[in-house]
């Protein structure tokens, strides 16, 4: 009974802490106070719920597990369809996870309008969590769009000076792209006739079409990974967002990109994923190179890890697309630990923020000396986003390298600047943040991290160690649904070979 | 006997007789008691619409009176319904409205029924003749309730404008109409099904009054090019009554339109799709465009329904079962965004007058977070991001869009729906991210705060009567397409 009604649960859970923040009555001190508890204590139940989804998930299966099937509209066999798979089990427990963490980040940086904001990030926790367990493709298209409500709120009303502009970008970027999306599930709709995710991958599309559905897919996943040419919103969301925002946006929402490739274009469309794999390595290359260049000159902290997050996540597209084990589990577990690590870096930054209300590299440097526990962390997720032997980032590129060797030697040499690219722009913003004389007057009255921020960093230290030394604990679950999802993308290619040969 | 001398059957037309009944009741009631029974009358008239409403329910089936010229059918039903919730909702809006501006008058009520008498006629007309009449009474009706304060300029221009471009229409309409029985011999719609059925060439005539019929039809949905009209009105006529012209007549002409394309005209889909597609792609991107200048409300409500009715004119487009399926889903949510939009619009007081400017809304996140929430959740579903209510009717609509094949104006469509999100989003943005510098009035009257949390709350939570809807929607479209 539980185990089909866990996924609904953990959903939908924010919501009850939503309607409880409601019922909060009294002075707006008291307001502020009761909504940041009521939301702390709500998101961390979700995620103490959602760690019983790993004890009754079977790791050796590549079904779909605690499935919940309810009918919505008979008519048109639209249902109300949750489950997980090794490939999104991981990214549920990556929501449940930061919203948390989010919250406790936020609790004082954020001073006007706390219930509006407690509420949409429950909101917003809500609509991830129900993007990655929906099996419903009407279904997933609802909270894939809902998304865009919360997210449009939080960076318009507690982002930065230029959030209208940042805002507006952000939501009308990913509408368009998601709208043509739209009518390609119409499309599949009337081809296979259900909504039905597992009945869609077994549904074998005709070429010609699958061509235009790849693309219509490839419109919204591209704007939300985000892919060049098409990453522009990103770093002016990232910037104007509220620091929890930017941990969101990086953290999940990009992922909602990757996941889609994963969960749609490469299963439903495998014969046009295979025809447009060169076009996701030219443009994800161009992102590896391009926006680690970029990042090198940035002045704004805040954009310089943006602009590692575009390149970053062309490391998880390439992945992907070279369709072996090592470059679907790399990617996503370049995801996960992206997802971690860039989070990370952004509280790193927001804690500074909070201090001194600027980003500009310039206005700091020399902070070693005055909070080392800051400047302990901040290596440690820098060394992460570079990928060093230990930390979870290491794990991630280097089997996504080892995927892109197999599938072409130039693509995985060209991949591979990006990390020594990665390299000069984390270490040096590293340097001049941390390292130096402390010169500046201002900086020299900076405390080191408060017992909250290190309950903020503390669980993202250790699973980034965790995830680095020991990474089997988070591929063991993947393997059998990898495995699956690239036996039957071979499978369907042959078929298709066989069915031109036999021609 | 002869067919002459005996009585027509009429129990089917039962919803529409009892309610010109009561209409010439209450205006007798309202003659003899003077301006002071306006509450009461307005009261009784939304009683009727609940009788009427109660009456189009229980008559089930298929059925056809006055010799043909009347029609009831599940189609039929299910629009009508929406027109009485439509006519009903404005009438609970002008309660206040009218006792505040002092500009009650008793007709008012009485005017709105006649008016929605003339919709339900026409969504259930079934001969060319009864299509003419039933548009007729309705916008005789609705001329005098645009300039129902007659002493405002801006009321009686808008009242005036109206009339003079909706003669126009009219007599375009008619004009299509004579052509079309001077080329076919029949007025009927069966009779026409039958001599246009299957594998006839339509004859250059004959297209030509389509082509005037659908002009006419265009313009009672205020679609591009014949839109003109819908700005200047809807700003000038008072907000009630604007909330009434977005919402009833609006669902009666669609499904006018609906009926006419899809019924005699069924066969002959290649004589009017192109000219239906064109008006539809128009209306879908003049309006998402033209709205992002506006800098009053009621105008961009104006705009916005133009764009509205180009979506839903997809689903006509298409001239298939899902696309009337579609619309109709699509009308369904739209009367709940709309009156609830018009209610927050008569809610936006300052010292006691009403103001329109959209600025004027700076800042009510603050103010009135109740009523700033409902706003955003109207706009939110209007530019039909999902789980609103708004989504659902442009699923329908391009679902049907693209079984027709029509994947140009499904592009085109759902591309012109991000332009629009653009001033949609500006006014959350004008809540939620601005400043005010004066505040709103307090409180929202009761009458007006039930209906704007009632359509809130029906927005938010459509997805949970989204099957019940369907099945009804798609048992009248068959009802309509099967026939």
């Amino acid at each position: 009974m539980l185990e089909q009604w866990l996924l609904t649960i953990v959903t939908f859970g924010p919501l009850l802490g939503v309607a409880f923040i409601l019922t909060v009555r009294g002075t707006p001190e008291q307001i502020a106070s009761s909504s940041r508890w009521l939301a702390l204590v709500a998101s961390g139940s979700v995620f103490l719920i959602s760690l019983l989804i790993l004890t009754y998930f079977d790791p050796t299966s590549a079904e779909f597990q605690l499935v919940q099937q309810v009918e919505w509209i008979p008519g048109s066999s639209i249902a109300y369809h949750m489950g997980v798979d090794g490939i999104s089990v991981w990214f549920v427990l990556l929501s449940t996870l930061l919203t948390p963490i989010c919250i406790l980040a936020s609790w004082e940086a954020v001073q006007k309008r706390v219930r509006e904001y407690m509420i949409a990030f429950l909101v917003l926790e809500t609509m991830m969590i129900g993007m990655f367990c929906a099996l419903d493709i009407f279904l997933f298209y609802i909270f894939f769009e809902a998304v865009l409500i919360p997210m449009f709120l939080i960076i318009g009303v507690w982002g930065g000076a230029r959030r209208v502009y940042a805002a507006f970008k952000f939501f009308l970027y990913t509408l368009a792209g998601s709208v043509l999306m739209l009518l390609a599930i119409l499309a599949m709709y009337w081809q296979a006739g259900s909504t039905d995710i597992p009945t869609l991958m077994e549904t074998r599309f005709l070429p010609g079409l699958q061509t235009w559905l790849w693309l219509a897919f490839f419109a919204s996943f591209a704007v939300k990974v985000p892919m060049w040419p098409v990453h522009t919103w990103l770093p002016d969301a990232h910037v104007e967002a509220p620091t929890a925002g930017s941990v969101i946006l990086a953290g999940v929402l990009l992922k909602m990109g990757g996941y889609g490739f994963l969960r749609f274009s490469i299963p439903m469309f495998p014969e046009a994923s295979a025809d447009f794999a060169p076009l996701v390595y030219t443009l994800s290359v161009v992102a590896v190179i391009y926006t680690s260049l970029v990042a090198l000159v940035q002045q704004d902290m805040k954009k310089l890890i943006a602009y590692s997050s575009v390149a970053h996540m062309g490391f998880v597209t390439i992945g992907m697309f070279t369709m072996t084990t090592q470059g679907v589990e790399g990617s996503i577990f370049q995801m996960l630990s992206h997802g971690i690590v860039s989070g990370a870096l952004f509280l790193c930054v927001g804690v500074v923020y909070d201090r001194m209300h600027t980003r500009e590299i310039d206005a700091y440097g020399g902070l070693a000396e005055n909070m080392p526990r800051y400047a302990l962390v901040f290596m440690l997720f820098m060394m992460a986003s570079v990928g060093l032997p230990g930390t979870s980032g290491f794990v991630g590129e280097l089997l996504i390298l080892a995927g892109a060797f197999q599938a072409n030697t130039w693509l995985a040499a060209f991949t591979a600047t990006g990390l020594i690219l990665g390299a000069a722009y984390m270490l040096y913003l590293y340097r001049r943040v941390i390292f130096g004389k402390l010169e500046k007057e201002q900086l020299k009255a900076l405390l080191d991290l408060s017992p909250r921020e290190i309950a903020v960093f503390a669980p993202l230290v250790i699973l980034v160690l965790w995830m680095g030394i020991y990474p089997s604990t988070f591929t063991d679950l993947m393997s059998a649904s990898v495995e699956n999802l690239i036996t039957n993308y071979k499978v369907a290619l042959g078929e298709a070979g066989t069915a031109m040969a036999a021609r | 006997m002869d067919a002459a001398t005996t009585l027509p059957i009429m129990a089917p037309a039962s919803a529409e007789i009892f309610l010109a009944v009561a209409g010439l009741a209450l205006l007798m009631a309202g003659v003899f008691k003077g301006e002071g029974s306006l509450k009461t009358l307005s009261w009784a008239v939304i009683a009727a619409f609940a009788v009427a409403a109660v009456l189009v329910v229980v008559r089930g089936g298929e059925a056809v009176a006055f010799q043909g010229l009347y029609i009831t059918d599940g189609f039929a039903q299910f629009a009508k319904i929406l027109i009485l919730l439509g006519s009903g909702f404005s009438i609970v809006l002008s309660l206040g409205y009218l006792e505040r501006e002092q500009a009650g008058r008793f007709e008012f009520p009485i005017l709105i029924l006649f008016a929605t008498l003339g919709m339900m006629l026409m969504v259930s007309a079934n001969d060319l003749i009864m299509l003419y009449m039933g548009l007729e009474l309705q916008s005789l009706a609705l001329y005098v309730v645009a300039s129902i304060r007659r002493d405002t300029l801006k009321s009686t221009e808008a009242g005036l404008k109206y009339f003079v471009l909706g003669a126009l229409s009219s007599g375009m309409l008619l004009y299509g109409c004579s052509m079309i029985y001077g080329f076919t011999g029949t007025t009927s719609f069966e009779g026409l099904a039958t001599v246009l059925g299957a594998g006839t060439t339509p004859s250059t005539g004959l297209v030509v009054g389509l082509v005037f019929l659908v002009c006419g039809l265009a313009f009672k949905v205020s679609a591009v090019p014949f839109h003109m009209w819908t700005p200047d009105v809807y700003e000038g006529a008072p907000t009630p009554v604007t909330a009434l012209f977005a919402v009833a007549p609006k669902v009666a002409a669609l499904a006018l339109f609906l009926r006419v394309m899809v019924d005699p005209f069924g066969d002959q889909v290649a004589a009017w799709q192109q000219v239906v597609v064109f008006i539809s792609l128009a209306s879908m991107v003049v309006g998402a465009l033209a709205a992002i200048m506006q800098t009053n409300i009621k105008r961009l409500m104006a705009y916005s329904s133009i764009g509205h009715m180009g979506f839903a004119l997809v689903g006509i487009a298409a001239g298939t079962e899902a696309g009337a399926t579609g619309v109709m889903i699509y009308m369904a949510t739209y009367i709940f965004m709309n009156i609830g939009a018009f209610a927050v619009i008569l809610g936006m007081r300052r010292d006691g007058r009403l103001v329109e400017n959209l600025t004027d809304l700076a800042g009510l996140s603050r103010s009135h977070p109740m009523m700033a929430l409902a706003l955003m959740i109207f706009m939110f579903s209007m530019a039909g991001i999902p789980p609103l209510a708004g989504f659902f009717g442009k699923w329908y609509v391009f679902m049907s869009a693209i079984d027709a094949g029509l994947y140009g104006l499904a592009i085109v469509g759902v591309l012109a729906s991000v332009v629009g999100a653009f001033y949609y989003l500006r006014i959350v943005k004008i809540m939620y991210f601005d400043e005010a510098e004066q505040p709103l009035d307090g409180a929202v009257a009761g009458d007006l705060r039930l209906i704007l949390y009632g359509s809130a709350v029906v927005t938010v939570l459509f997805f949970l009567i989204l099957s019940p809807i369907y099945d009804t929607a798609a048992a009248a479209a068959a009802s309509l397409i099967g026939a």
